[in-house]
């Protein structure tokens, strides 16, 4: 019978049934710890005196809430925050797992370092507790996000107890039209099937718009799936994947390589497999998106207007719509590119690889952030930090006004020192606007990285595609 | 982990839909490296104002609801961050059961971990238990999970619900998944991981 991929990575991965339902032992190969989720997973293998069951199937990266001022050190102002650090070193040192400290040239964003470091390969199930391990679907391998229970349990096992998923293919047939990125296809998908609209799926993304895709940019798509509540998320390997991988420090190298390739683009959906539900999607029909509301599905062309609560039917909704409004301090019938912001930040998991920088740059070349825009980047690792300075992209972003920081997860959810005031108005390139997510009472507009540019640029929301971009310095 | 086997008590409406890990447990409650005071922070900004005191119009805050056991809640509740300190700190107030239309994946093996009951039903069903326990008079629910009913205790209405029969009995047992799976599957672990070493050998 035809198998989904997700099918044949589950089947590969179950070490046995537990029911009839689909529970089964699921063998997970890899995680990515940080420091806000892990440490009670720690503590409760302590406490049981066990052991990890593989350390090498493990990564630390601090990430959350390390600061990213750009003159760090290891020591870390905020005593909470230093507590989980300095517990985080203790877990790694005791149980054996590589660590990338604070000022590691490996640290960064976890979905970002993972990659990087060629840790996560197509076929993988990779679990970790971060709700963005979505993430690693872009590189053929089944990624989710798992509680600290789970974590222990991970740890302890090697295993999750897990349940098998629906599936959702969503194809995407078409280009993207100049000045329209992935970030602008994800929030269009999560825009049309709701913010709980794959909850219960993995799903599959396909189709010519993907497959023309960079690889980074199927990242930012997988990694801000999971705000549509996919559970897992997946694209079929191809030679851009392993162009990718190829010579990244983990990766497999010589005879192994080939006989790792040929496997993995062996591995992918086969022809007549069936979806439990399936969507399609044109992408001459995806423009610049902007999220006027509190979840992310309240998203629209930056062309738009914000919505009035009345042309919403379902009463829930309704006041939800209404609630929002009032949250982000927005009128009915308000023109989007008329929404002036105090903030742009560049960063997260979802947008702020050396593609999303370089994309950024290409706006703000020559230019300078508007009077009263407080201005950020922080790259998504060390690393991209380390590429775009030998690109010379931070002298650009440094020239325009935004401040170059080190990486983290930063503003993305503020965990961190870098905090939004209420009453704050960002232009994010992250992938949450939930309600006080920068910051208690602070206004999260999302986009992309270089519609966060553009936002900064003008002052206000605009539209990027009315911008002339420039690839090297004037 | 707490047994889940027969609990009476009140139940709160929150109906509101996409109900978010960052409102359940605000960011400041996330420092800790255990899971000490959560309690304190479920729901922290709608439940107390700038001065810290309780807003007398949340519902938790409010005569007959306060001590919920059970919250019937809107669709998607505990979408986003995977942060299980959501879940800690609802069982902290006391919360043993959740009732809703659809939950959050992560969140929802969160709960299953930590013994919260999540229940789904259909939104008819959940309609009419959300305008039943808005009423303060009326809100008292029982819920016998090796029954699998849900019963108003003001009119003795029964409502019935299906749950995998894997997870109940997690539930009933109050099981340590660690050291259940140990004990059945360790050896089974260990031949799966040397086939599956030899077919992926790049992943070692």
């Amino acid at each position: 019978m035809p198998r989904t991929l997700y099918d044949k990575i589950i089947d590969a991965h179950t070490v046995c049934r537990l029911d009839d339902h689909g529970q089964v032992l699921l063998y997970v190969d890899r995680t990515i710890l940080n420091e806000y989720t892990s440490p009670q997973a720690f503590s409760g293998l302590r406490e049981a005196g066990r052991t990890v069951w593989n350390p090498s199937a493990a990564l630390m990266v601090v990430d959350h809430v390390n600061p990213t001022v750009s003159h760090r050190t290891l020591e870390v102002a905020d005593k909470e925050a230093a507590a989980q650090i300095a517990y985080f070193r203790e877990n790694a040192r005791d149980f054996g797992i590589e660590l990338f400290d604070i000022l590691d040239p490996r640290q960064g964003i976890e979905h970002v370092v993972a990659p990087e470091q060629g840790l996560v390969m197509p076929g993988m199930v990779v679990a970790a507790g971060d709700s963005h391990t979505t993430a690693y679907g872009a590189l053929g391998a089944l990624g989710f996000g798992i509680g600290t229970s789970d974590i222990e349990h991970y740890l302890a096992t090697q295993t999750l107890v897990y349940r098998r998923l629906k599936t959702l293919r969503i194809t995407v047939d078409g280009d993207l039209a100049p000045g329209v990125t992935p970030k602008d296809l994800v929030m269009e998908v999560i825009r049309r099937i709701g913010a709980d609209g794959a909850t219960g799926y993995a799903v599959e993304f396909a189709g010519p718009a993907i497959d023309a895709m960079g690889v980074e940019g199927r990242m930012t798509v997988c990694t801000m799936i999971v705000e549509a509540g996919a559970r897992g998320a997946i694209i079929a390997a191809d030679e851009k994947v392993l162009a990718y991988i190829q010579g990244r420090p983990r990766a497999p190298k010589g005879a192994l390589w080939s006989q790792a390739a040929e496997a993995w683009l062996a591995l992918r959906t086969d022809e007549g497999a069936i979806f439990d539900r399936e969507v399609h999607l044109v992408a001459e029909d995806v423009a610049p998106m902007v999220t006027w509301g509190t979840s992310p599905d309240q998203a629209a062309v930056i062309t738009g207007t914000v919505p009035a609560p009345e042309a919403e039917a379902e009463p829930g909704r309704r006041a939800a719509l209404s609630r929002a409004l009032d949250y982000m301090g927005l009128a009915p019938g308000a023109a989007l590119d008329g929404i002036t912001i105090s903030h742009a930040f560049i960063g997260s998991c979802t947008n702020a690889r050396i593609e999303d920088l370089r994309d950024a740059a290409r706006v703000l070349r020559g230019r300078r952030v508007a009077a009263g825009v407080r201005a950020i980047i922080v790259p998504g690792s060390t690393q991209v930090r380390a590429q775009a300075e030998r690109e010379g992209l931070d002298r650009v972003f440094s020239a325009a006004g935004f401040e170059w920081r080190q990486s983290g997860c930063s503003m993305c959810l503020a965990m961190n020192d870098d905090v939004l005031r209420p009453g704050d108005r960002c232009a994010s390139s992250t992938n949450r606007n939930f309600e006080g997510r920068q910051g208690k009472g602070a206004r999260t507009h999302l986009m992309s990285p270089a519609m966060v540019a553009a936002a900064a640029i003008a002052g206000h929301l605009a539209d990027v595609r009315t911008f002339s971009t420039q690839e090297e310095v004037a | 982990m707490q047994p889940f086997i027969r609990v009476t008590g009140p139940a709160a409406p929150f109906p509101q839909p996409n109900v978010d890990t960052d409102v359940i447990m605000p960011k400041q409650f996330l420092k800790g490296v255990d899971r000490k005071g959560l309690d304190r922070g479920v729901f922290y900004d709608l439940r107390f104002g700038p001065d810290g005191q309780p807003r007398a119009d949340f519902i938790l805050n409010r005569p007959g609801w306060q001590g919920a056991r059970f919250l019937v809640v809107g669709p998607n509740f505990g979408c986003g961050s995977s942060r299980e300190h959501a879940v800690w700190g609802l069982a902290q107030l006391g919360i043993r059961a959740l009732i809703g239309t659809s939950f959050a994946g992560i969140f929802n093996d969160n709960c299953q971990r930590n013994g919260i009951l999540t229940v789904t039903l259909d939104a008819a069903v959940i309609d009419d238990l959300m305008t039943r326990v808005g009423q303060p008079s009326a809100n008292g629910l029982t819920i016998d999970l090796p029954e699998q009913t849900i019963t108003v205790d003001a009119d003795g209405h029964i409502i019935p619900f299906a749950i995998e029969a894997l997870r109940r009995d997690a539930l009933i047992q109050g099981l340590d998944g660690v050291s259940a799976t140990l004990a059945r599957h360790a050896q089974a672990i260990r031949a799966f991981e040397d086939g599956h070493r030899q077919a992926n050998p790049w992943f070692y």
